[in-house]
């Protein structure tokens, strides 16, 4: 095991490198400089200085050379659009936020997906399937910028329960959690009933009717875990997507996140935030990927050994 | 004294296409102590009616429309949800058919054995882990006290097989219902599992219904034999009875279906020789042929065309094939399973060699090495004169035509998503031979030599039955006019009845077109009806290889002995002797 995860991190190098170069290349191909909006710099003199401050005079060969060591020492260098601050800053005072968000999200996602899944896959093409199924395909279809919205529409200028926006108390992370927790909820759910189904179907189903044992039984004991499998393999993108911050959700709900800046970044053509977030980004989603797999042989014994 | 009696059990399925009377009024009764066989071809409602019984019949569109099934004082068929939970597992218990799907992969063994116990009886989790290892101790399994913490993919089918009867016996069960147990196993492993059963049966008296397609394995075990055919007894007696003197036409041909080891038939009989159904009133009626004999007499009588062994078509000689155990990103491998090493045979034009063995023993990949489907890690492979062992994919094209292989699964080696058609034109269109129309002319005549209709054309393999799905396996091999077909264990899936008709066409096949075969099986029976000469395989090596009357007549290892032994004695002397024998 410890192998496997050894040999995993080594292999999430080159990824990242390609990743990296990918990236860094097609960033410096797109028109537009980070200094070209906004307040567009009049003066030649002074945006020559202002490139030659950040480096961008020099050939690309060499930006890209220098770009590199410095990923190598971890630094991802300063952000052109917030002067005086790294893009290392930016990322740890706006990771933990969105991975707040995102982790309250996936509780939503596997509590409402799970539970509505399960219901769904016990009593197949019945009221009880088509029920949380087609709230499900609702979840799917509704874009979260008109979820949110409607959620604000209702629970807080209507009911006034919760805060339309911000970050301060508890009650802030209800609905920001709801709405981005909704969409996974229902893949989740629609996850979770094929797999039960799948499962349910198989012969050491019939096997655990036939000592006698619930449906309660039969269905949690040797049910939950074969048919939890496609949900788990589902979890790593989506757990990555969920703590990286949703420009949407963070914008609609004030949420100081990392979501926004990786959009505005884009926008901004500020070139070392955009690497900065890509990098971050995918290294997470390698990350989480492993821990999937791991779990996966956890939950799975036929991939022991292999 | 009679301990389980159902009468008049009506088991029906509703479905979209109309009311299958899945069971259709079927009576019998299990003694105690006893066991009863259930005998039937696949869809005969042998399954369905112990299902009934147990209470596991999906509903819908399952629906039990009427009948009693008395245990104790007690209806199983009339019986509420939680009394049945009560029974089954703990005074019913079951085995089912495929040891490899029945257990649950994600549980521990010990996990899934104690479950009964620990469902149905107030008992300690330790209590119970000792007992489920005494009892794993007692279908054999060594060193049962560390065995029991593995997962069921850690063991072979054999002994999953052993870990479900003692899932099935923990809680010391009054009746015991084996649904096809050993159907999915070798012959050697299935002996096993049959004398298991046996001694467990003599120890514990419990009484067991036992279901399967093989009258073979009846005699082995069985005292009373229900037959059953499209949802009916046709006929039930004591076992001694039924081999003896068997009434009905439908058991007469499922006894003369089996390939047996003293005859040297080269045509089998079949069912349909023996029974002639009618329509009479919108009912299905059974009726004896009156001509079963002669029919039967003239079949006999055929005989093979003369072998030229001076016309060889295939040489292997000192043939390997080495798979890497685990291969390495740095280290390379670990070491290597001789799946085949180094074996030497050849085989005369229009003759069959049958390869013989236990699973595992290379038999298969032989077949495939042969036809350069695996590359052969060295040796000699030459196909009519000329060398092709490990040659390119380009300059094995032309030999492909004229070398085909049918698989033993004929339900996983169809495309599901081609028509019948497709499927059949496709090796022509590949080695571009005729324009569309002689393609669909050439189709339909291959559909009437392996006896299927062409109106057929247009439907998928889901709609065909598996003794017909493996006709249609046979035709697509014949596509493309092939000298030289490997059948790799092609009729082991099979009920007996439709592995005569399966064996009959291949071997009408070789008459008419002089084809050469390479036949595959665990079941020595099947070789030496089909083969000329046989080739007993253990370990990647030929342990005994020549004339398959000799072979058997005069097996020279012990390893051949134990695969004849392993064939079920289902003759009357032997049944005479075990039931005088032991009871």
């Amino acid at each position: 095991m410890w192998k496997l995860i050894f040999f995993r991190l080594l292999k999430a190098i080159p990824v990242l490198l390609v990743i990296a170069t990918i990236t860094f290349f097609m960033l410096r191909l797109t028109p537009g400089g980070p200094f070209d909006r906004e307040k567009p710099i009049k003066d030649p003199e002074i945006k020559k200085q202002l490139e030659a401050h950040y480096g961008l005079d020099k050939p690309l060969s060499a930006q890209y050379l220098e770009f590199l060591g410095k990923l190598m020492v971890g630094d991802l260098g300063p952000s052109f659009k917030h002067s005086n601050r790294t893009v290392n800053e930016v990322i740890v005072k706006a990771f933990p936020v969105s991975a707040e968000l995102g982790l309250w999200s996936l509780l939503v996602a596997l509590g409402l997906g799970l539970t509505a899944g399960m219901i769904a896959s016990i009593r197949p093409n019945s009221f009880l399937d088509y029920t949380p199924m087609t709230l499900a395909m609702v979840g799917i279809c509704v874009p979260t910028f008109v979820m949110g919205p409607i959620l604000i529409l209702v629970f807080s200028l209507k009911l006034e329960w919760f805060n339309a926006s911000g970050w301060d108390q508890w009650a802030d992370r209800v609905l920001p959690a709801l709405t981005l927790g909704g969409v996974y909820a229902a893949y989740v759910a629609r996850l979770t009933r094929g797999g039960m189904l799948e499962v349910m179907s198989q012969d050491y189903i019939r096997t655990a009717r036939a000592k006698g044992a619930s449906e309660a039984r039969v269905l949690l004991k040797h049910g939950l875990r074969g048919g939890l499998m496609p949900v788990v393999a589902f979890l790593g993108p989506a757990v990555a997507g969920l703590i990286s911050g949703s420009f949407v959700v963070e914008t609609i709900f004030q949420i100081p996140g990392l979501g926004r800046h990786f959009v505005e970044a884009a926008f901004n053509r500020d070139y070392t935030m955009v690497m900065g977030t890509v990098l971050f980004f995918a290294a997470l989603i390698i990350l989480l990927n492993l821990l999937v797999d791991i779990i996966q042989v956890w939950l799975n014994p036929r991939l022991r050994g292999t | 004294m009679s301990y389980l009696t159902v009468d008049n059990l009506k088991t029906y399925f509703h479905t979209r296409n109309g009311v299958v009377k899945a069971v259709d009024d079927i009576s019998f009764s299990l003694e105690q102590g006893k066991v009863l066989g259930i005998v039937g071809e696949s869809g005969s409602g042998k399954s369905v009616t112990v299902h009934s019984l147990m209470g596991l019949i999906p509903q819908p569109p399952g629906k039990i429309e009427g009948g009693s099934a008395r245990f104790d004082d007690t209806d199983l068929l009339a019986a509420d949800k939680q009394l049945l939970r009560a029974l089954r597992g703990k005074r019913i218990a079951m085995i089912f058919q495929d040891p490899m799907t029945s257990l649950n992969p994600y549980l521990r063994v010990s996990e899934q054995i104690i479950e009964p116990l620990i469902i149905h009886d107030n008992i300690t989790r330790q209590n119970a882990l000792d007992r489920a290892i005494k009892m794993l101790e007692k279908v054999g399994i060594a060193d049962a006290e560390k065995r029991i913490h593995s997962y069921p993919h850690e063991f072979s089918g054999g002994m999953r097989q052993r870990v479900m009867i003692a899932m099935a016996l923990i809680t010391d069960p009054e009746v015991l219902i084996a649904d096809e147990p050993t159907t999915a196993l070798d012959v050697t492993v299935q002996a096993q599992i049959l004398r298991l059963l046996q001694e467990l049966q003599d120890d514990l008296g419990v009484s067991v219904i036992f279901i399967t397609h093989d009258l073979g394995v009846i005699a082995e075990l069985a005292n009373q034999v229900a037959v059953m055919y499209r949802g009916k007894i046709v006929e039930q007696g004591e076992v001694l009875q039924i081999f003896d003197n068997p009434h009905h036409p439908y058991t007469k041909g499922l006894l003369a279906c089996r390939p047996r080891l003293e005859s040297t038939f080269k045509v089998l009989p079949t069912v349909s020789d023996f029974l002639e159904e009618y329509e009479k009133d919108g009912q299905l009626e059974l009726k004896e042929r009156p001509d079963a004999d002669t029919c039967i007499k003239d079949m006999q009588q055929i005989t093979m065309p003369n072998i030229d062994h001076s016309d060889v078509l295939l040489e292997v000689k000192d043939l390997r094939v080495h798979f890497p155990v685990r291969q390495r990103f740095f280290s390379g491998s670990e070491g290597w399973v001789k799946a085949v090493d180094g074996i030497s045979f050849s085989v005369p034009r229009g003759s069959t060699l049958g390869l013989v063995g236990e699973s595992g023993c290379g038999k298969t990949t032989t077949g495939r090495a042969i036809l350069n489907l695996v590359k052969p890690t060295s040796g000699r492979v030459k196909f009519a004169g000329d060398e092709i062992a490990g040659a390119e994919p380009k300059a094995m094209l032309p030999y492909r035509k004229r070398m085909q292989i049918i698989f033993q699964d004929p339900y996983s080696s169809l495309n599901p998503r081609l028509t019948i058609e497709q499927t059949l034109s496709e090796p022509m269109a590949v080695h571009k031979i005729g324009t569309a129309k002689d393609r669909k002319d050439r189709v339909v005549s291959l559909l009437e030599e392996v006896g299927l209709e062409s109106h057929f054309l247009r439907r998928y393999p889901h709609e065909f039955s598996g003794g017909q799905r493996q006709r249609i396996c046979v035709a697509r091999a014949l596509a493309l006019e092939p000298e030289f077909i490997v059948c790799d264990e092609a009729v082991s899936a099979m009920d007996v009845s439709v592995q005569a008709q399966v064996l009959n066409l291949l071997k009408q096949l070789q008459r008419r077109r002089g084809l050469t075969y390479i036949f595959i099986s665990h079941d020595l029976s099947v070789v030496k009806f089909m083969a000329d000469s046989m080739a007993v395989m253990e370990g990647g090596k030929i342990v005994e290889l020549g004339d398959s009357e000799e072979i058997y007549s005069q097996p020279k290892e012990d390893y051949t002995r134990r695969l004849i032994d392993a064939i079920p004695r289902d003759n009357v002397e032997f049944i005479q002797e075990r039931i005088s024998g032991n009871r």
